[in-house]
């Protein structure tokens, strides 16, 4: 009875939340699932179970096939983008530098903006008129004499989804810069100063020394970015709305429950969303938790 | 943790490396991180000399130029369009960031203090809950919430930000609190103190960094949130950034207007990020799992 009265009431206290947790995230998970697995392509009919029929079908969709492409450049390009700016920002201030905390707030204070908020200056920065015509960057190219770097930005057909990662890259890398900051600052001085005294130079130092250390740093901001840039919505819809020319998997989903009225259709994209964050997280959720307990 | 000493300064120097080159580092990188500051502060400069800009001067020839005449005209169109947005936005980021902190602060608690057999499958649980796609409880959730009679309105949309906010609350008290010593939370219970007292009168004397983090980081959140507001909420209740969207999507409106709206809805939370930056940090490195 004692050793009950030493765990029962945290349990207690915790239920309300567990319960919310198990009825709001995986409760509603499941209802997700069970809608992407029935007919019920309508508002109106009760759907009837079809197994996996909307998992395949999806793949037929030629707008579902562009919307993935787009997803898979824009992730490239926005996870590799701000990781590398993130860690060359934080390599730069590594060693103490004048007005720390200023480049610091400079870097950082995107991450306080809405996406939406982004999306409306970056949409002006990116206007794909020509400078004749239109503002932002092409303007500006234009007026200090490198016109020839004018472009269409996002609305390229090709490369537009690299373009729309340029604003994201801009809120995210100061948080990147921050992470790998930590991690520099972490790295235990006696360790560098006894690869100095062993004659290294100092960018041996760092090539030896400090950036192995920063690997769990590398994979936090990997998987952060990473679920950051499977779910993005709010940008693209700020920058391009719903044009197919920029559509990504939460957009289509959007479009096709609010546009389309398609709740089976939108719960399968929406399915396969979780799962491409879940494959990345879970793992990495696990080995956390692991490693935490053996410290 | 401030080493601003320059490395030539260091006694053990290297001599593999030649004298003037390492005298000149420092000017690089000081000259490369003014650069990108510069270009970090690009839209800021677009916004505020846009947001001034009268009809007369939208040439785009002018885009980058200070505006001849400065005016407010923007703003005040501005104001009018945002200001039921934003009153919105206060009444959903404030009850929300408050609830969110207070559950939070209980369920770490019980998470670092109160464990019970199976709290480490059920915080994994939780955590898990914080990456999700909301996308993939959106449909089910609209259709509870119209059950509910809570859709379009913003008691509903503050329920969804309080349960889904639960797993980045809990787990920024709990890393907290694992750091308060283990003797103190027991010294109390020896005394007869049960877990609300010890809560209480303990760790709740403690906890005010943590709230700090909490509320500041929720805040931006519901601020800052698109997705929930656009499933869950109508016209009458949406919130800044459902009306800025709204504001912008309109082709028709000039860019003095779209840049005045988009600053003044990001006013809020630019200034807690100014004012609490620190703490704002902290939510931040939270949220990587390392607390």
């Amino acid at each position: 009875m004692r050793r009950y009265r030493r765990w029962l009431p945290g349990l207690v206290l915790l239920a309300p939340s567990m319960i919310a947790i198990a009825v709001f995230v995986y409760g509603l998970i499941g209802w997700n699932f069970k809608l992407a697995m029935s007919d019920q392509h309508d508002q109106v009919t009760a759907g009837k179970f079809v197994g996996l029929e909307n998992f395949t079908a999806l793949w037929d969709d030629e707008r579902w096939g562009l919307a993935v492409r787009h997803a898979v450049l824009f992730t490239v390009v926005f996870v590799l983008g701000a990781l590398v700016l993130g860690w060359f920002l934080a390599l730069l201030m590594d060693k103490g530098i004048r007005g720390e905390g200023g480049f610091r707030a400079v870097y950082l204070f995107p991450m306080a903006v809405s996406f939406i908020a982004t999306g409306i200056v970056w949409r002006w920065l990116m206007s794909p008129a020509p400078p004749e015509r239109g503002v932002g960057l092409n303007q500006l190219f234009d007026s200090v004499g490198l016109g020839f770097l004018a472009n269409e930005w996002w609305q390229n057909r090709s490369y537009g989804m690299a373009a729309m990662a340029l604003p994201a890259i801009w809120q995210m890398s100061g948080y990147v810069m921050a992470l790998y900051l930590a991690g520099f600052r972490g790295v235990p001085d006696e360790l560098r100063e006894a690869a100095r005294v062993d004659g290294c130079t100092e960018w041996k130092v760092y090539r030896y020394v400090v950036f192995p250390h920063l690997r769990p740093v590398t994979l936090a901001a990997l998987i952060i970015l990473g679920h950051i840039s499977l779910k993005i919505f709010d940008l693209v819809v700020a920058i391009a709305t719903k044009q197919i020319i920029a559509d990504v998997p939460a957009v289509y989903m959007w479009v096709m429950t609010f546009d389309a009225h398609d709740p089976a259709k939108g719960a399968t994209i929406a399915a396969y969303m979780l799962l491409a964050v879940a494959v990345l997280v879970i793992p990495y959720l696990v080995w956390t938790v692991r490693s935490e307990r053996r410290a | 943790m401030t080493a601003v000493s320059p490395p030539q300064a260091r006694p053990v120097a290297p001599r593999a490396v030649p004298r003037p080159r390492r005298r000149r580092l420092p000017v690089v990188r000081m000259t490369l991180l003014l650069v990108f500051a510069l270009v970090f502060l690009m839209p800021v400069y677009v916004l505020l000399v846009t947001s001034f800009k009268p009809l007369s001067e939208a040439d785009p020839s002018r885009a980058w130029l200070l505006p001849e005449v400065w005016t407010a005209e923007g703003w005040r169109a501005a104001w009018t369009a945002l200001a039921p947005g934003l009153w919105n936005s206060v009444q959903l980021a404030v009850p929300g960031s408050l609830i969110s902190a207070v559950l939070g602060s209980l369920n770490g608690y019980v998470l670092a203090k109160w464990r019970f057999p199976g709290a480490d499958a059920v915080f994994t649980l939780f955590l898990f809950g914080m990456f999700i796609p909301y996308q993939a409880v959106m449909i089910p959730l609209v259709q509870l919430m119209t059950a509910a009679d809570l859709i379009g309105g913003i008691p509903g949309l503050v329920l969804a930000h309080v349960v889904y906010g639960l797993p980045i609350t809990t787990l920024i008290f709990r890393n907290y609190y694992v750091t308060i010593p283990d003797e103190m939370v027991e010294a109390a219970r020896v005394d007869g103190a049960g877990m609300f007292r010890t809560y209480r009168w303990v760790v709740l004397p403690l906890s005010g960094p943590a709230f700090a983090v909490v509320l500041i980081w929720q805040f931006t959140a519901l601020w800052n949130d698109f997705l929930f507001a656009v499933f869950l909420t109508g016209p009458l209740s949406w919130p800044t950034t459902v009306a800025l969207n709204n504001i912008a999507g309109a082709q028709v409106v000039p860019y003095s207007q779209q840049m005045a709206a988009a600053l003044l809805a990001s006013l809020p939370t630019l200034i807690v990020y100014v004012l609490l930056g620190r703490f704002f940090m902290r939510g931040l490195m939270a949220g990587a799992l390392k607390g």
